[in-house]
């Protein structure tokens, strides 16, 4: 099914667009508090981005096989596996390393999801390896027809990486061109490394052009300008079968990680404050009802912490599990 | 007879007729050339890629999460070092998904010295490979162990790695030790299934009908039987190991050998069976002796069954030194030959507790 990238938006998308931001965003404070009281050993995630990243779950078309969208992610997405559907509290047990965590089973920091059912491929630490994967599963897609595309994101320090001209020369062979869009969301930032001098290119998505990809920078701060844009160079990908280049400017809202420290920052613009102010001055919704909406999301979220703090711990016993697999999940055996 | 190139060849063509390979790529791998070496021409699956190994094993493991059974090639294992993030990655995807995906992808990739390849077209790999887990990990010594073994790699859900001695690429298979199904002898084999020189456009080969031949994941084979001492090898130093060993039961020394042929998982239980029984150890390859996968070997031989030894276990390997020099006796000195296995044999044999 299509979506006009240019409809604005009803009432009920807005009101669930903004539902979804305070909910990722209130998840992220609970995963830095839980940080913080040590119920988890390492935080990173994407507090700031969820202007962008909740339009992106909310368009991602869900499902398994190359039929569907195929997802390699980095570490700041929980806002849009939410957007998809997600339960935030396998969230929380991922940050407490928990038995239960259904993305690792505790082997893996907060943040690094793999969901099969929904082509989440599993997140990993090593930055930019994504881009090298993404071309694969798109080459499977091209071929399967349909409108599944491969969605690859990372930040903007990494693509000095080489793995991310690996994708765009992948994705763009005249022989094959591959229906990936690839995204950048671009923080200015490298944990403490500031882009500007270091980085000669204006913007990064200028780098396609030499490809001969479309690409597009956007104002990743605004939910109706991320959605839309969102929506039509993924319209572009599942059409046209060719790549698409978005980078995306957002905010770093408590730094890089736990790493730095995990504190607010309040230089850097708030995209919930923002759109809320709009929400407010067109009524859509009230500042009580946001307010209370925010809180009944931080009361479940506080709930579900004590819960997860209870489940069980993996056993040591168990490292050597799934270090093989006897059934081939992936093509269906 | 075929030689261990065209076993390859043949069985990626059994593999992409029979077994749902969708691709068989990487540099030089498509038309017109067919591989560097010639393992892939004439296959309908292969073609070329840009000239980025990071970019094939990426989208080898992409395809792979998407489905695809495929083969990529790295044209040397020299050029796979800048790789192993992205090996450790494919090797994890299960694991680290706690068994929610599998990557059923294999990486064909040539390893170690016998063609004067100087200082980077002569790198071994089973060191690095066997460092990298979550990877089945097979290296042929012989034509018909290479098409079973690379079928194997090929139907496994897991990411494998089909490690092609150099040395060996040429050499045919025993008598007695053919690929069934090949009716013709050398030169008609090779008018069937190997590209002409010049315009190969309008050519298609002509494949045998052989079967499927696979190797039990983790199975080695004792290719020699004797009472002395255990030679454990795979790959190149395999075929000098079986030499030495002829020629030393004219001393009076019989050697058993044991081709590995799987170094991930490999056969324990057949290596401590055999040197059980002889008391004496040899742990053979060409990677270079720091660190080396028989140290791993020679470690578990001595923890396990040190009261039952007669002599140290003994790692005879390659130098630990950057590179393999190109002129005949800097190869030569760099990595087992003939004489130092015959003569390390002939000292395990010798040695008394
Ligand atoms: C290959 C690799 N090198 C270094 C690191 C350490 N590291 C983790 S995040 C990071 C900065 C990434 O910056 P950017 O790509 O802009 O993404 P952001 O975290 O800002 O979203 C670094 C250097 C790593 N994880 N992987």
């Amino acid at each position: 099914m299509s979506i006009d990238p240019n409809a604005p938006l009803t009432n009920e998308q807005l009101i669930k667009l903004h539902s979804l931001m305070v909910q990722g965003r209130v998840l992220e404070e609970r995963l830095i508090q839980m940080y913080k009281q040590g119920d988890g050993y390492f935080w990173i995630g994407g507090p700031g981005e969820e202007a962008f990243n909740v339009p992106l779950g909310m368009l991602i078309h869900k499902g398994q096989g190359p039929e569907f969208d195929y997802l390699h992610f980095h570490y700041r997405q929980s806002a849009t596996l939410l957007a998809m559907g997600a339960d935030p509290v396998d969230a929380l047990r991922q940050m407490k390393n928990t038995a239960t965590d259904p993305y690792s089973g505790g082997r893996n920091f907060g943040g690094h999801p793999s969901i099969r059912k929904w082509n989440i491929v599993p997140v990993a630490s090593t930055i930019e390896t994504q881009y090298t994967m993404a071309p694969g599963t798109a080459m499977a897609q091209k071929r399967h027809g349909g409108r599944g595309i491969t969605i690859v994101t990372g930040g903007d320090a990494g693509t000095a990486e080489g793995d991310f001209a690996t994708c765009l020369v992948w994705s763009s062979r005249p022989m094959e061109p591959l229906p990936v869009l690839m995204i950048v969301t671009n923080n200015k930032w490298g944990i403490s490394t500031a882009a500007a001098p270091q980085h000669g290119e204006k913007n990064v998505a200028d780098r396609g052009r030499a490809f001969g990809i479309e690409c597009k920078t956007i104002d990743g701060n605004d939910p109706e300008v991320a959605w839309r844009e969102i929506a039509s160079a993924m319209e572009y990908v599942r059409t046209t079968r060719r790549p698409f280049l978005l980078e995306s400017i957002v905010s770093r809202l408590y730094g890089h990680s736990s790493a730095s420290g995990a504190n607010p920052v309040t230089d850097e613009a708030d995209c919930l404050k923002g759109f809320e102010a709009r929400l407010e001055a067109r009524k859509i919704l009230t500042r009580e009802q946001m307010d209370s909406l925010r809180q009944k999301f931080t009361d479940e979220l506080q709930l579900a912490h004590r819960r997860v703090r209870e489940e069980p711990q993996p056993d040591g016993k168990t490292i050597y599990d799934h270090v093989f697999q006897t059934r081939d999940l992936v093509r269906g055996g | 007879m075929s030689s261990m190139i065209q076993a390859v060849r043949m069985a990626l063509h059994v593999a992409e007729e029979r077994h749902g390979v969708t691709d068989i790529f990487g540099e030089d791998v498509g038309p017109p050339l067919g591989g560097a070496f010639t393992a892939t021409q004439g296959l309908k699956r292969a073609w070329n890629s840009p000239l980025d190994e990071r970019g094939i094993v990426g989208t080898s493991i992409g395809l792979g999460l998407a489905g695809c059974r495929n083969v990529a090639e790295i044209q040397f294992c020299d050029y796979a070092f800048n790789t192993i993030d992205l090996l450790k990655l494919g090797g994890m995807m299960s694991w680290a998904s706690h068994g929610d995906w599998n990557c059923p992808i294999t990486i064909m990739t040539p390893v170690g010295s016998g063609i004067r390849g100087s200082i980077y077209h002569s790198h071994s790999f089973d060191a690095t490979a066997t460092h990298i887990h979550g990877w089945k990990i097979a290296m042929p010594s012989n034509p018909k162990d290479a098409y079973a073994l690379l079928l194997s790699c090929i139907v496994d859900p897991n990411p494998c790695m089909f490690l092609i001695p150099k040395a060996l690429m040429r050499s045919r298979a025993a008598p007695g030790e053919e690929i069934p199904g090949i009716d013709v002898d050398d030169r008609g084999l090779s008018k069937l299934i190997d590209a002409p020189l010049g315009d190969r456009s309008k050519w298609t080969p002509q494949w045998p009908d052989t079967p499927d031949l696979f190797i039990p994941v983790g199975e080695a084979a004792t290719v020699r039987k004797g009472r002395d001492l255990t030679v454990v090898s795979y790959g190149r130093t395999l075929p000098l190991c079986v030499k030495a060993a002829d020629s030393l039961a004219a001393e009076g020394i019989e050697a058993e050998v044991i081709d590995l042929r799987w170094l991930a998982p490999y056969d324990w239980e057949r290596i401590k069976e055999s040197v059980k029984r002889t008391g004496r150890a040899l742990f053979v390859n060409e990677d270079t002796e720091i660190t080396n996968f028989g140290e791993h070997l020679a470690r578990r031989t001595t923890e396990e069954f040190f009261y039952e030894l007669l002599a140290p276990p003994k790692v005879l390997a390659g130098a630990a030194i950057p590179g393999i020099g190109l002129a005949d006796n800097l190869e030569m000195a760099s990595v087992p030959q003939l004489p130092s296995i015959t003569q390390a044999m002939r000292d395990l044999a010798a040695s008394k507790p």
